[in-house]
């Protein structure tokens, strides 16, 4: 079942009295979410995802716009006949009850002709928990389980009717982190098998990274970006998502663009094509795309511009041309971290990721690197939108 | 070794006041009152006593007195303690769900538990008592419907019995109301979000998961004001005066206040008999309740 949003919003009064303008938790919301997929709705807390999730689950009205369920308007419609399913963050299983009581509660609830016997009941349960693989588990309270297994009873009973949508709200959050890699394969793996719509809701880039179709990136009730996880990574439609995405964090410097070259500090760190440079005129919500659909116009000699670069961007190079003061090399087995420190940097650190190839001597007092073009964007310093360039190759 | 032992001496040494103001004040009178109610016609004043034997209970179990009071301390025990946290769970419920003016609403309920006894047995007897120059403000209402005025305070046993439960379900129910709308409002939200996601009806919600999560408290409550109960005496004192055996109206902890105190010089005796009976009835009903709930609760 595709889910479809249409000008989402959700507006609470201020609890402060004082202030009579509204909190826009979510803001114009737009989204078409394809059938059988599984969606990350990615955020920093307060960004307005729980929120989002609460409207389409029914539990919260949206002050205005509307959300469909294929081509049914179910914005009306309370949460009980929207057949969806909801894992909440803190599982919400009943202690009372053993395990197989909690899943066979929602069906319990059936009336008129969808009411079950209690064979098909049994049967139905059954199938969940063999789905998420608590079998054994059935006669057990909840308290005598553990979190990843309580995840596990969550999912099932959301399943067990067989939704239309499913909707998890932080689903790993109450894990360890061996467990949390484990269950995102899971959930991953469940939604795969049974086809169902999945919505998720998270704060940590790495987890909707790697298990979504499709993420979308939300910030202060506003969509940012939304798209395949690798498209949004390697293009980002704003410094925010930039930002976001992507362990370590991107470093982001003071840059100008003059004499056709781009400037971090006084070093120019990478020649453009001529006239590459261009930024979007304007960048309206309805481009969900985010990137895909807005006008270009060049940009002025001696623009000022943030620079961001990936951890991955830097090469060492002896001749390279931006020069950092070196802090420290870390060694990770895999590759190697190498912690530096530039005037133009934003932050006090850049903290770049390097090929064990590469030798860096921790003694050096500076290191010199080049940058991968395909791995620095450049960002507005005003609206903080993307400008687009290409980098002249050598 | 030697610091584990030091500390259990340090452990003991914290507990020591508290320890010897309950050996003092609380096991060894409980101990005295066991012996007491052996001692054939014990003397407080010369402190003398003809025997020891059974004859105490005996004499207590045959007094019509006595079986009287068992007979009202039951019949109140019965009605109020169900009745009342009943009616406690309904208010606190209602409370729960209403947003506007629920302070305010909170704040009247409770105002009971911060009243004088006898005080609002003063008010009861107003509202109740029919007297020469008037009927009472309920004989009012009664007569009003048409019905003939009934002596609440001097009248028929049914009569008195409907005041005192009332008045015993009045005052013990701020506190019910208290303990079960801090009950409710600590159940987190998100059970009641999934049941609602799951289209379970109010009242299955109610049955299935409100009841069971509260379900400590409400044993709690039914434990304390079965005992609450089987102590009762100032209320039906407020209620009925002092002369509570000529009304009828006695309870067994009046009984034995009557036997300490009654006809100058009074049986001690017989009032530790009758104390140990009722210890020993409180005590067997409070374990089957603590029976009971270890079975059912979660």
């Amino acid at each position: 079942m595709e889910v479809i949003l249409q000008n989402l919003t959700k507006r609470y009064p201020n609890r402060n009295k004082k202030i009579h303008e509204d909190i826009i938790a979510v803001n114009d919301f737009t989204f078409e979410i394809p059938d059988g997929k599984l969606i990350g709705l990615l955020g920093p807390s307060g960004c307005g995802k729980s929120t989002t999730l609460n409207l389409i689950s029914g539990l919260q009205k949206p002050t205005s716009g509307k959300i469909f369920f294929g081509k049914d308007d179910v914005t009306g419609l309370p949460p009980e006949s929207r057949g969806i399913g909801l894992v909440f963050q803190n599982y919400a299983l009943y202690p009372h009850l053993t395990v197989k009581q909690n899943i066979l509660f929602p069906l319990e609830n059936l009336k008129g002709k969808d009411k079950l016997s209690k064979a098909e009941m049994q049967k139905k349960a059954a199938k969940a928990a063999k789905l998420v693989q608590i079998q054994e588990l059935m006669d057990r309270k909840p308290g005598e389980l553990s979190g990843g297994q309580q995840q596990r009873v969550a999912i099932a009973r959301a399943l067990v009717k067989m939704p239309k949508v499913l909707l998890l709200d932080e689903p790993l959050s109450n894990l360890d982190a061996r467990l949390r890699l484990q269950t995102r394969e899971e959930i991953r793996r469940i939604q795969r098998e049974t086809g169902i719509t999945t919505i998720f809701v998270t704060h940590d880039q790495e987890e909707a990274m790697s298990i979504s179709d499709m993420i979308v990136v939300m910030n202060a009730g506003v969509v940012m970006q939304t798209g395949n996880p690798q498209e949004v990574y390697d293009n980002p439609a704003n410094l925010f998502v930039a930002r976001f995405l992507g362990t370590p964090p991107v470093n982001v410097f003071h840059g100008t663009v003059k004499n056709q070259s781009l400037y971090i500090g006084e070093e120019a760190v990478m020649k453009l094509m001529p006239d590459s440079v261009s930024k979007p005129v304007q960048n309206s919500p309805e481009a969900s795309g985010g990137v895909s659909v807005h006008k270009a116009s060049r940009i002025s000699d001696g623009t000022e511009v943030y620079v961001a670069v990936r951890p991955e961007g830097f090469i060492p190079d002896e001749n390279g041309p931006l020069t950092c003061r070196l802090s420290g090399v870390e060694v990770m087995g895999r590759d190697i971290s190498v912690v530096s420190a530039n005037s133009a940097s934003l932050a006090p650190k850049i903290r770049s990721i390097i090929s064990t190839e590469h030798k860096v001597n921790p003694a050096d007092p500076f290191v010199r690197f080049s940058l991968r073009p395909g791995k620095v964007f450049l960002f507005d310093k005003e609206t903080q939108e993307r400008i687009r360039f290409q980098a002249l190759e050598l | 070794m030697k610091h584990t032992n030091f500390n259990h001496i340090k452990g003991w040494l914290y507990l020591l006041p508290a320890l010897l103001f309950l050996a003092a004040f609380m096991v060894y009178p409980l101990i005295d009152v066991f012996i007491y109610s052996f001692e054939e016609g014990y003397n407080s004043a010369s402190q003398t006593y003809f025997g020891v034997g059974a004859y105490n209970y005996s004499y207590v179990l045959h007094d019509p007195y006595f079986l009287q009071a068992v007979k009202n301390t039951f019949i109140l025990v019965v009605i109020t303690v169900p009745l009342s946290t009943a009616i406690a769970l309904l208010i606190s419920v209602g409370l729960n769900s209403i947003k506007p003016l629920r302070e305010l609403f909170q704040t009247i309920y409770f105002l009971p538990y911060v009243t004088n006894t006898l005080a609002v047995g003063l008010v009861f007897m107003i509202l109740f008592k029919k007297t020469a120059y008037s009927d009472g403000f309920i004989n009012l209402i009664i007569r009003w419907f048409g019905g003939n005025s009934v002596d609440f305070i001097d009248g028929p046993y049914w009569a008195k019995m409907f005041v005192l439960c009332f008045y015993t379900i009045w005052v013990v129910m701020p506190f019910k109301i208290l303990i079960l709308t801090s009950a409710l409002s600590s159940v987190n939200p998100d059970y009641y979000s999934a049941a609602k996601v799951d289209g379970t009806s109010r009242f299955r919600t109610f049955m299935r998961i409100t009841l069971p999560m509260i379900s400590p408290m409400i044993f709690y409550l039914v434990i304390t004001g079965f005992i609450g109960a089987f102590k009762a005496y100032s209320d039906v004192v407020a209620l009925f005066g002092t002369d509570l055996n000529a009304a009828e109206m006695n309870t067994i902890v009046g009984y034995v206040y009557d036997m300490l105190y009654g006809d100058s010089g009074g049986y001690p005796s017989y009032a530790a008999a009758a104390a140990i009976l009722l210890f020993a009835i409180v005590l067997t009903i409070t374990c089957i309740n603590l029976l009971a709930s270890s079975k059912k609760g979660h």
